[in-house]
């Protein structure tokens, strides 16, 4: 049997944790093909039903990245980000979905080398975990 | 089901275009484009595709005022359900308010391989493995970080109704992996989904031996009580709560309030808001009120329209929720201050986060004066069972 591949489904804020994929791929810099970078204006603008829904159509984990505080280009993005996340991710544990599931970091734009190791560790950790318990979703 | 075995059963034929529902809708009142009548001569008259496809089927709130009052006993709220089922097969839904997280949360407890965590919250409520008695959670430990903003908290209610429960003697078990009971995925017309949910359910309660299951939602009481007996088979008892305790209420340790520098407190005023799914939907009218009156302390009066005749709380099933919602929710919470009264009390959590998220909406200041308190029943309870000022 072929190894398990984890999808994961990053949302990418365009300032920084895009760009920074981006270079990761001039620079040529090697992270697995398990991510499908959704690229959004701010990591402020993503909203739980994002995520939930990556969940409900079989993404085994999701990443929601962008910039460090300081550098957001609309003032307070990555605070909203993190008030939305901490909501979050209380809801996806009742739901009984494993921790590594569902993962927020800051990359800015010249930190493409973290956005790589992110990618590497998570898609390592989600092997461990097998596929999500909400995979096959029901009805979209 | 097609259209025409819709009519047939909810005996459309019979409508004599009296316009007595459109007279008593609380949503046509505020939303000039939706009419009962109208919704049903459409039905009658055109075909099935320009009804299915039309923006103000979503718009009804269920809240059965409309049937409470037909001549004919056309059962609209069925109606409504069984077309937005054909209209959901036809990819047509509502316009979902919390931008949809809480029907996906919904249609994620379908999915039989989750293993849920969401019994974290019970210090200071004694429960059993095994027991006759079943408390049903409900929604609560997923309402609560989505509601925490408006300060309504779902868990407390629960974990209330468990620490009455325990006042009273009986020890319930909890489901440590219930799901949904998919109240809002059926009267939105995703009877798949709901029928998944109804099966799980129905299986981990045959399972736990229950014979009593007992509910502080009014809602998914009513779709144990109605619904899920036409599609599973379910061999206990479901109740509310509120039956529960008007019929033991000499046993609740109900105290009566301490009085302050030998002064006795003055008699706090409250008033009732009668849920649509407890009330109209299944008659129980009474054993809230006779639980308020058995509080020391506390007096109820009336809002103008109560009982049968009380007003919806403005959306139902997290759908259409617009500005006519929050003209009704201001129009009843109006009522309710004209009582005197300070709290307003429920025994639905939906009626309460639908207040309380009229009272903090942005502009609401601009209105009428609408704040006042807004609680459930049993937290009134849980509370007069202390010792309190």
């Amino acid at each position: 049997m072929p190894e398990f591949e984890p999808k994961i489904i990053a949302f990418c804020c365009n300032w920084c944790t895009y760009a920074a994929a981006d270079i990761a791929g001039t620079s040529r810099i090697h992270y697995p093909a398990n991510v499908r970078i959704v690229r959004v204006m701010c990591s402020g603008m993503v909203d739980p039903i994002y995520v939930l829904k990556a969940f409900e159509k079989g993404a085994d984990g999701v990443l929601v990245a962008g910039c460090h505080e300081v550098d957001c280009h609309y003032l307070n993005g990555p605070l909203k980000c993190d008030a939305m996340f901490a909501k979050l991710k209380r809801v996806t544990n009742t739901l009984g979905l494993e921790n590594e599931r569902l993962r927020r970091e800051m990359i800015s734009t010249s930190e493409s080398p973290i956005f790589a190791q992110v990618i590497e560790q998570m898609v390592q950790q989600l092997k461990k975990l097998g596929p999500s318990p909400l995979r096959g979703g029901v009805k979209a | 089901m097609n259209l025409e075995d819709i009519i047939k059963q909810t005996k459309t034929y019979y409508c004599l275009e009296c316009g007595k529902c459109t007279s008593i809708c609380p949503v046509s009142r505020h939303n000039s484009n939706f009419s009962p009548r109208l919704m049903l001569e459409r039905a009658l008259m055109d075909s099935e595709g320009e009804l299915v496809h039309d923006r103000e089927l979503f718009s009804c709130l269920t809240c059965y005022a409309c049937s409470d009052l037909c001549p004919s006993e056309v059962d609209y709220p069925v109606f409504t359900q069984k077309v937005r089922s054909l209209a959901s097969g036809q990819g047509e839904h509502g316009d979902c308010a919390h931008s949809g997280v809480l029907f996906s949360l919904m249609r994620l407890t379908a999915h039989s391989g989750i293993k849920q965590k969401r019994l974290d919250w019970l210090d200071g409520c004694r429960t059993t493995q095994r027991s006759e008695v079943l408390y049903f959670v409900g929604c609560a430990p997923y309402f609560e970080p989505v509601f925490e903003d408006i300060e309504v908290s779902p868990v407390n209610i629960a974990r209330n109704s468990i620490k009455i429960l325990n006042a009273l003697g009986i020890e319930p078990m909890l489901l440590p992996n219930e799901r949904c009971c998919g109240h809002d995925l059926l009267w939105t017309g995703d009877v798949e989904t709901f029928k998944k949910l109804a099966h799980i359910n129905a299986e981990m309660i045959k399972e736990s031996g229950a014979r009593k299951i007992v509910f502080s939602c009014p809602e998914g009481y009513r779709t144990f009580k109605i619904d899920y007996p036409q599609y599973v088979k379910l061999d206990c008892e479901p109740v509310h709560i509120t039956e529960l305790l008007a019929q033991n209420l000499s046993r609740l340790p109900l105290q009566p309030r301490v009085k302050q520098e030998g002064i006795s407190p003055e008699v706090r005023k409250v008033t009732y808001q009668d849920p649509c799914r407890l009330g109209r939907h299944l008659g129980i009218y009474e054993p809230p009120r006779e639980i308020i009156k058995a509080i020391p302390g506390i007096e109820l009066v009336e809002m103008e329209h109560s009982g049968g005749e009380s007003i919806c709380c403005g959306t139902s099933v997290w759908t259409n929720c617009s500005s006519y919602s929050k003209e009704i929710r201001i129009e009843r919470l109006s009522e309710a201050k004209a009582t005197g009264a300070e709290v307003l009390v429920t025994t639905c959590p939906k009626c309460q986060i639908h207040f309380k998220c009229a009272m903090v909406d942005k502009g609401a200041e601009k209105g009428p004066d609408i704040k006042m308190g807004v609680t459930d029943l049993v937290n009134l309870v849980a509370n007069a069972m202390e010792t309190r000022e």
